[in-house]
């Protein structure tokens, strides 16, 4: 494995313009992360701490710097070259789950497969282990509205690993949660970076969940505010 | 495959919603299906009129008779094959509600320019002898419940007295739209009574109909006649059996225009409540749009998941609609009677259902398909929380 560091961010700045007033939200950002790595952002609403994700996620385009990951610039990417990159690259944990409803636990595991040149059967195969590695095989033909939030969260999170991306983002992924359920969804991100060697970037308010993670990174008005930012 | 089971999954989420659009559809596919009928039936007589026949009337107006020696004159005319002829009966079979054509014909010459009407041999014989004979259509017979030997009895309007006919054979169309709905009788029946009863009005005919070797000779076999009794008193105008037909139809023409004009509201009444249906849908969708951009599937991905839900919508409707629009017109047939006598949804009818249907499905998501190709997945995504 490579010692550079997976994300590599560089005087990364974002804005938007509203009307004539020009409102930025992340200035001068420089960040590194490493491979395997387990991220937390923290910080206070309107800090840019989920701007930041959006835009390692590839969803947003920074209005200023690079974006590294895996030594891609995905700032210079198209947006359907940016597409294929997130499916092949990121997996993605919702705070609201965002799991198609008529879809079952399967389907929804292997919406992301769909993209990919697999076969039928390669498709089954990592499904089932998904959803065994999240404990969710007996429930592998429900519906999301027949999940309890838990259960709907460990089936995203299988989604989000189902096709071995180099990284996943996570999006308050316990805010809708009860303790004990979040607890157990921070214990599979966990088994997520110590088994599959997965780098994880979560957004949290919670210090609890923000605990779990290897490093927190602080934001404040757009500006990192933690020196053990940079790895 | 994944994307196929996708569009029926999203198609019946809101099962509620999707009925209440189908049932709309299917209405508007039937109401249009059932107008274009309609209107087709409206020109069926100019449909399935010959080429190869001509009809030559009174020049100032169809209400004023020619006299019957014009007969022999026009049959001199280069390009004439048949002379035949035939009066508007007009009369009244038990009530006025029972209305249907009555023809006073010259039963020879007319039956052979009407090959169409297709009468077994023994029957048109026994017409022939009978001269209180009469024909009838397969339809008009099945309408009065009438057999061959029953006796019809028939109150003039323009010919006064009770006249009773008695019934020697049923003609079966050549086509489906043949028209089985009139009744035909000796024309010498009644001219023979006017002989008697008013000698001023004998002898003479409502129109002539005339057969011709050579359909691409009709307009200067027409001007030929017409010539022949140019300056008389009773000059003529002569024209084809379908230009004839159509004079009759142009006199409700606005009618008809109205009938097209709502055939086609209804469509786009049905295009906007759709197009509705499918931009909430899109609405609410948009997180799960968002989330399928998140994760990797293009815009078109997006964009067919919209046209193929609201096409496989506009699908069954439209099938349903055409499907229901057959026995629909129907019974609407029978109810009408001989007023429309072709009245049958032709193949051209279910086309345009089934086009206009899919016409609907395809505007309906152009665009909430175009505003969900273009969504910011960072603002859709926000559409959840």
């Amino acid at each position: 494995m490579s010692d550079a560091p997976l994300i590599r961010i560089r005087h990364l700045g974002k804005g938007y313009v509203r009307g004539e007033q020009a409102i930025p939200v992340l200035l001068d950002i420089d960040l590194d992360v490493a491979r395997g790595d387990f991220v937390a952002l923290m910080g206070p609403s309107g800090s840019g701490k989920s701007t930041l994700l959006n835009l390692v996620a590839g969803i947003d385009k920074p209005s200023s710097g690079t974006i590294e990951i895996d030594g891609v610039d995905i700032a210079s990417l198209g947006e359907r070259q940016l597409a294929d990159w997130r499916a092949a690259n990121v997996g993605f944990i919702f705070q609201f789950y965002n799991l198609m409803p008529v879809l079952t636990a399967f389907g929804n595991v292997e919406l992301p497969l769909l993209l990919t040149s697999l076969s039928g059967r390669e498709r089954r195969e990592r499904v089932e282990a998904a959803l065994a590695l999240v404990g969710l095989t007996d429930r592998a033909d429900h519906y999301p509205n027949e999940l309890s939030g838990g259960q709907q969260q460990r089936v995203a999170i299988a989604r989000a690993f189902v096709t071995d991306p180099v990284l996943i983002v996570a999006d308050e992924p316990t805010g809708d949660l009860d303790r004990h359920t979040g607890e157990e969804v921070l214990g599979l991100l966990e088994q997520l970076v110590s088994t599959l060697g997965k780098t994880i970037v979560m957004v949290t308010h919670d210090p609890k969940a923000a605990a779990r993670a290897h490093r927190v990174v602080h934001l404040e008005k757009g500006v990192l505010v933690d020196a053990a930012g940079m790895a | 495959m994944f994307l196929l089971r996708l569009l029926l999954k999203n198609a019946f989420r809101h099962r509620l919603r999707t009925s209440l659009t189908l049932v709309g559809l299917v209405v508007a596919v039937c109401a249009f299906g059932m107008l274009r009928t309609i209107l087709e039936a409206w020109y069926a007589g100019v449909e399935t009129s010959s080429s190869t026949r001509l009809i030559t009337r009174s020049n100032i107006s169809l209400t004023f008779a020619l006299p019957l020696n014009y007969a022999q004159r026009i049959r001199g005319v280069e390009g004439v094959r048949t002379v035949s002829w035939a009066n508007w009966f007009g009369g009244v079979y038990q009530t006025e509600r029972n209305f249907f054509p009555q023809f006073a014909v010259d039963p020879v010459t007319y039956l052979a320019l009407y090959p169409e009407y297709r009468l077994p041999d023994d029957q048109k014989q026994a017409f022939f002898r009978d001269r209180q004979g009469a024909v009838v259509g397969r339809k008009l017979a099945e309408k009065f419940g009438w057999k061959i030997g029953d006796q019809i009895p028939i109150r003039g309007t323009i010919y006064p007295g009770t006249w009773t006919f008695t019934l020697r054979g049923i003609w079966d169309g050549a086509e489906a739209r043949t028209d089985e709905s009139q009744l035909l009788f000796h024309w010498a029946l009644i001219n023979e009574t006017l002989r008697q009863t008013m000698k001023r009005r004998a002898d003479f005919v409502g129109v002539y109909v005339l057969g011709i070797d050579d359909p691409g000779n009709a307009a200067v076999i027409s001007q030929r006649i017409d010539a022949v009794f140019a300056n008389s008193v009773a000059e003529t105008m002569t024209e084809t059996e379908a230009a004839f037909q159509l004079s009759f139809v142009s006199m409700s023409e606005t009618i008809l225009v109205a009938i097209e004009a709502v055939s086609l509201i209804i469509i786009v009444i049905i295009m906007a409540v759709m197009a509705n249906t499918m931009t909430m849908t899109a609405r609410e969708r948009l997180a799960e749009y968002a989330t399928l951009k998140a994760l990797g599937f293009p815009p078109g991905f997006v964009v067919r998941l919209l046209f193929g839900e609201s096409l496989l919508i506009a699908a069954i409707g439209g099938a349903i609609g055409v499907a229901a629009t057959l026995p629909l017109a129907a019974a609407f047939g029978k109810a009408v009677g001989t007023i429309l006598p072709a009245f049958q949804v032709s193949p051209m009818t279910m086309s345009l259902q089934a086009g206009a249907a899919l016409g609907v499905g395809l505007v309906a998501a152009a665009w909430p398909a175009w505003r969900m190709s273009r969504i910011d997945i960072v603002q859709g995504l926000r559409h959840v929380a």
